[in-house]
């Protein structure tokens, strides 16, 4: 019974940590983002509210709180206030299954620095991210306006068309591990060992796929204003828009950890033996909850860099791109890693297998594509 | 018809292979806005920061005294009659004796007024004023009011202030 207690409040008190940093990040997200576009723009960004404009997000929800609450009379009440409830929901549920540090040793007892370690880690965290579609299918829906539910039905096309890519991206890394645990994909990666270095093309694809997943841009074509004034939150005010807003950042962070924990060795760092025996393994644990949490931030730059550069795909073009480009690149990548780990050489093959692959578009490029007239 | 050897003529075929994989284009992007990143703003703070506005803007009026400090402006409505926003009016009056210190002709206004929320800053009376009397100056705009009785500017604000005379550059 003591010992249940104790792991009780070991869990609540990391749930609650986690809880509090995604919301935390989620929240300076938005300045960031605001900072970050207007640094690329050659702008200052905001910062009129404190020093450097850092209570910039405390204003902004206070202002999201003040708004009218807005439901239209057509719409369906309850189906509409349940809409941005499960996408934060959702958000906020993949977050259990990353490992967030290695084990503490607190008075003799040991905590995994991890919400929960279930042997199907991965497949959670895919479960998740697929009913993440429901969110905003069921705000689309429930908004009772055309251009919702054609945001709310592209948000929902897009999702599963790109789960298919990114899952099989993900079959290389279990190919790899042999496990579907997260908490071992990442100790299978410890000491420099990190993912990225043999799935090279997995990790575009991943990244590509989750682009798709937290609907930004390149891909943001849910809400794309050009085209369905605001997509599936356009009937959306006030704090319900806020929370759809607020989901899409918590997203970011969510799948850049994910990323950090798939590919780049989650809360592995370079020096952590070094660490270790100058301060003691508690210390290494936390140096590592910083690593993966500054390996996730980065993440959530690049997607900021990315929305800053790039401009939207065409409807079409997302849907080319996603079925016979990734799905089939995500292929050859299992059969690659498939072959690489037969031979018992998977750095060495998969770069192999990457060369080949150029060489081969190459070929296909110069013997079957009409040329430019010159 | 071909007028100039100017004409590039744009061929649109297929996509190189390249083109077609779009990350080399994506990597290019991302490198540009990077540079942007690291690059200075070129944001100024505005009420903070102001930058100089050239020797000509157009900005508060003012009413010049001459050297000895008498005003200049005799009341010849001239600046009035120039007005298109009609933003001027004034009353004249006659030099007494003993006042020939505080003006220089012997008519002056004894009244004049600028309504500054008629006013465009146009600066035809700056133009019109023979006695180079009226001038709007370069380096000082005139503040934002929140009550209706502020609008009007009479010669408390519009007269210039021997202590802090208004010096346009190129002026001795």
């Amino acid at each position: 019974m003591e010992l249940i207690t104790t792991v009780f409040i070991a869990k609540a008190i990391i749930v609650g940590v986690v809880f509090a940093i995604t919301l935390g990040v989620a929240a300076y997200s938005t300045y960031f983002e605001r900072k970050i576009a207007a640094f690329m723009q050659d702008r200052i960004g905001p910062d009129r509210a404190g020093p450097f404009g850092i209570l910039q997000p405390l204003a902004d929800a206070v202002k999201m709180f003040m708004k009218e609450d807005f439901i239209p009379a057509n719409s369906n009440k309850w189906l509409f206030i349940a809409g941005p409830c499960l996408s934060m929901l959702t958000a906020l549920m993949t977050s259990a299954v990353v490992p967030f540090g290695d084990s503490v040793t607190i008075g003799g007892a040991t905590f995994d620095l991890q919400g929960i370690d279930v042997n199907i880690g991965i497949l959670w965290v895919f479960g998740i991210v697929s009913l993440g579609v429901y969110g905003i299918m069921i705000g689309g829906w429930a908004s009772n306006n055309k251009f919702a539910l054609l945001g709310a039905i592209r948000a929902a096309s897009q999702n599963i068309s790109y789960e298919l890519a990114m899952g099989m991206a993900i079959i290389t890394i279990l190919m790899i591990t042999g496990s579907l645990s997260t908490k071992e994909i990442v100790e299978v990666q410890q000491n420099g060992h990190w993912n990225i270095f043999y799935q090279p093309l997995g990790f575009i694809i991943f990244i590509i796929c989750a682009f798709a997943e937290c609907n930004r841009t390149p891909f943001d074509l849910p809400e794309c204003e050009t085209e369905l004034i605001g997509g599936y939150h356009t009937e959306y005010s006030s704090m319900k828009l806020g929370f759809y807003l607020f989901a899409e950042y918590i997203n970011m962070f969510i799948s850049g950890a994910v990323m950090a924990t798939l590919y780049f060795g989650g809360y592995d760092y370079p020096g952590v033996d070094f660490v270790t025996q100058q301060f003691g393994s508690n210390v290494a644990s936390f140096v590592g909850v910083g690593a993966l949490i500054g390996k996730s931030l980065g993440f959530v730059f690049v997607f900021m860099w990315v929305r800053w550069t790039i401009p939207r795909f065409r409807y079409d073009q997302l849907m080319n791109l996603g079925w016979t480009g990734l799905i089939p690149l995500a292929m050859y990548n299992v059969v690659v890693t498939g072959f690489g780990i037969l031979v018992g050489k998977p750095f060495m093959v998969s770069i192999a297998g990457l060369v080949l692959l150029i060489a081969a578009l190459f070929v296909y490029d110069q013997l079957l594509v009409k040329k430019k007239i010159a | 018809m071909k007028l100039s050897n100017k004409t590039k003529v744009l061929e649109q075929g297929e996509m190189t292979l390249a083109e077609r994989m779009y990350l080399p284009a994506i990597v290019g992007g991302m490198a540009t806005t990077l540079k942007h990143f690291f690059s200075k703003p070129v944001t100024i703070r505005y009420p903070e920061q102001t930058r100089y506005l050239g020797p000509v803007y157009r900005g508060q009026h003012i009413l010049k005294r001459d050297e000895a400090g008498a005003e200049r402006c005799t009341a010849c409505g001239l600046c009035a009659v120039a007005c298109p926003a009609e933003a001027i009016s004034m009353v004249a009056e006659e030099r007494k004796a003993g006042e020939e210190t505080l003006y220089r002709e012997e008519k002056y206004a004894k009244v004049y007024e600028i309504n500054m929320l008629r006013c465009i800053f146009c600066g035809l009376c700056e133009e019109a004023c023979p006695k180079e009397a009226i001038f709007l100056q370069h380096d000082k705009m005139v503040p934002v009011f929140h009550q209706r009785d502020e609008v009007i500017w009479g010669k408390d604000k519009l007269v210039e202030k021997m202590d802090h005379r208004y010096l346009r550059d190129g002026w001795k």
